[in-house]
């Protein structure tokens, strides 16, 4: 049975330089602009729709309170709805010190301890790398087809989808050469729509960018709904990283690490072909 | 089941030592100061490219009298303790001044009411926190250039650096725009606020709005204008209180 799936496997070239230096520049932006993001949320742990904070009626608000014993609480709302979050939202510990009032944790951010102008200063430097490398990105994969080989999904192939989501829910995952269905259109998605939202909602949160693009303060609805559309575009990206982590786990990681390091994947070919 | 429990003690432990390793060699990195020297210097290439896509005079939005919801947040000093300012504020300002000095033809000393003669624009605008919150106010006050071209600002003056009254922390706040900023139409020495008098928690006697940047740019309580070629020699040398902190200087974004 082994013997036979072996030689029936092959390996091929799969991600071309460019894609896996992109891959891994990626990772390494996102992770900081997302530590030194929760950062400078930390300065202000509240969220708003519209131009201006409405201060009395913030949409998500992390706060602490001290009970009636002393010791502090954290509280995050969202909307009309309470929830006690001590020790990771509101009020956490940095150490194993006391509880200290704090949006997000110590462990989630950089820097660890509270420091807001270090924060900006980390995450505009990755703003720069994450938009230089990606207009990189995109240019070459126009250029050596990346694109319209790999990513945009033909018409036929849209029908494989019901199965496709079938196959993972039943985590059946298949070895191909080229990228399923799903994986298509989520890193279209991520690509094309998530990261670019990204930046757009993140310069127009720069009241510089405002009066130079004021179409931008428009198109989000404000600057506090670009802020806080900034926030929800980062909770899927962060979710898109878990699911893409969970994946890659779970079609065999090594193999997977392999192909996005040196190019080669190894893949499956179906019997049926063999024979046919 | 004890294995199970063993094994997920160990993921985790290991995840949490891993966890708090990459943390404090962050911390380690950003406290560094050639790396952190590294990173500032995308500062510069954020101010050069606003700066080039930034018409010199384009406005920031300015907003209607219906989205003025709230009073302006104070932030920062809101009630300076300054022995000299509570002189002042007790006798309603009546003995303050405006310096103007520095690199300029007439040096000038004005009171409030001689500010309050001069052209005056109102403006409703969004106040943008660096903590990350925004306000919409109506700001009244004298434009910066008219001050500046009523002094005569001499070749050479690059920038205006705002000195002010009060204290925070253990120093006297002040600030610093250039000469693009300072003229801009928006740019002005604001004695009133949604209609009344500037109050004291918003910077009383005189503040100064420059809208197309964050609220620490736009100093409270001034006292004295100085038009200078150079930063380097003021203070800590970054232009301003919060720059000597480590925050930005050009702060449009």
């Amino acid at each position: 049975m082994s013997d036979q799936a072996e030689t029936q496997t092959e390996v091929v070239y799969r991600h071309r330089w460019a894609t896996r230096i992109w891959h891994w520049l990626n990772a390494f932006c996102l992770f900081f602009l997302l530590a030194s993001g929760l950062q400078i949320f930390n300065a202000h742990p509240a969220l708003y729709l519209g131009a201006q904070s409405n201060f009395s009626a913030p949409l998500l608000s992390m706060t602490a309170e001290r009970t009636g014993d002393g010791s502090l609480r954290g509280l995050t709302e969202i909307g009309s709805m309470d929830f006690d979050t001590t020790g990771f939202l509101g009020a956490s510990r940095e150490g194993s010190e006391a509880l200290v009032a704090r949006g997000f944790p110590a462990w989630a951010t950089i820097p660890s301890y509270r420091d807001l102008a270090t924060g900006r200063v980390v995450h505009f430097f990755f703003a720069w790398v994450l938009v230089a490398s990606g207009l990189a990105y995109v240019c070459a994969s126009l250029f050596n087809g990346h694109f319209r080989r790999d990513l945009i999904p033909e018409w036929g192939e849209l029908r494989t989808a019901p199965r496709t989501i079938g196959d993972h829910l039943r985590f059946r995952f298949g070895r191909e050469a080229h990228y399923n269905i799903l994986q298509k259109l989520t890193y279209l998605i991520v690509i094309l729509g998530l990261i670019p939202a990204m930046v757009a909602t993140g310069l127009a949160m720069s009241p510089g960018m405002d009066a130079a693009m004021p179409w931008l303060l428009d198109l989000f609805g404000g600057r506090q709904s670009a802020r806080t559309l900034h926030f929800v575009t980062m909770s899927l990206l962060v979710l898109f990283f878990v699911v893409h982590i969970a994946m890659v786990l779970a079609a065999g990681p090594v193999n997977e690490m392999r192909a996005i390091i040196t190019g080669r994947y190894r893949v499956r070919r179906p019997a049926s072909k063999e024979t046919a | 089941m004890t294995i199970t429990l063993t094994r997920r003690r160990l993921i985790r432990a290991a995840a949490i030592g891993g966890g708090a390793a990459l943390l404090s060699g962050c911390d380690r990195i950003v406290q560094n100061s050639s790396a952190r020297a590294f990173l500032e210097r995308a500062e510069e290439l954020t101010m050069a490219a606003q700066r080039s896509l930034l018409d010199r005079e384009a406005l920031a939005r300015e907003y209607s009298e219906s989205e003025i919801i709230q009073p302006q947040r104070p932030n920062g000093s809101i009630s300076p303790r300054d022995p000299d300012y509570r002189r002042m504020a007790a006798n309603g300002f009546a003995d303050w001044r405006l310096s103007v000095t520095g690199l300029v033809e007439r040096p000038q000393s004005l009171s409030l009411d001689e500010l309050r003669a001069m052209p005056a624009r109102t403006q409703i605008t969004r106040h943008d926190c660096v903590e990350g919150w925004s306000c919409i106010a109506k700001w009244t006050g004298v434009p910066l250039a008219a001050v500046l071209d009523e002094a005569g600002v001499k070749p050479g003056g690059s920038y205006v650096v705002f000195r002010c009254a009060d204290t925070l922390g253990r120093e006297k706040y002040y600030e610093s725009i250039d000469m693009i900023d300072a003229r801009h139409p928006q740019t002005i020495l604001a004695y009133g606020l949604n209609d009344e008098t500037l109050p004291v928690a918003n910077g009383a006697p005189l503040r100064v709005r420059v809208e197309r940047q964050l609220g620490y740019k736009m100093a409270k309580y001034l006292m004295g204008i100085e038009v200078v070629t150079s930063l380097a020699s003021i203070r800590g040398g970054k232009g301003g209180y919060w720059e000597d902190r480590g925050y930005e200087w050009y702060a449009g974004i």
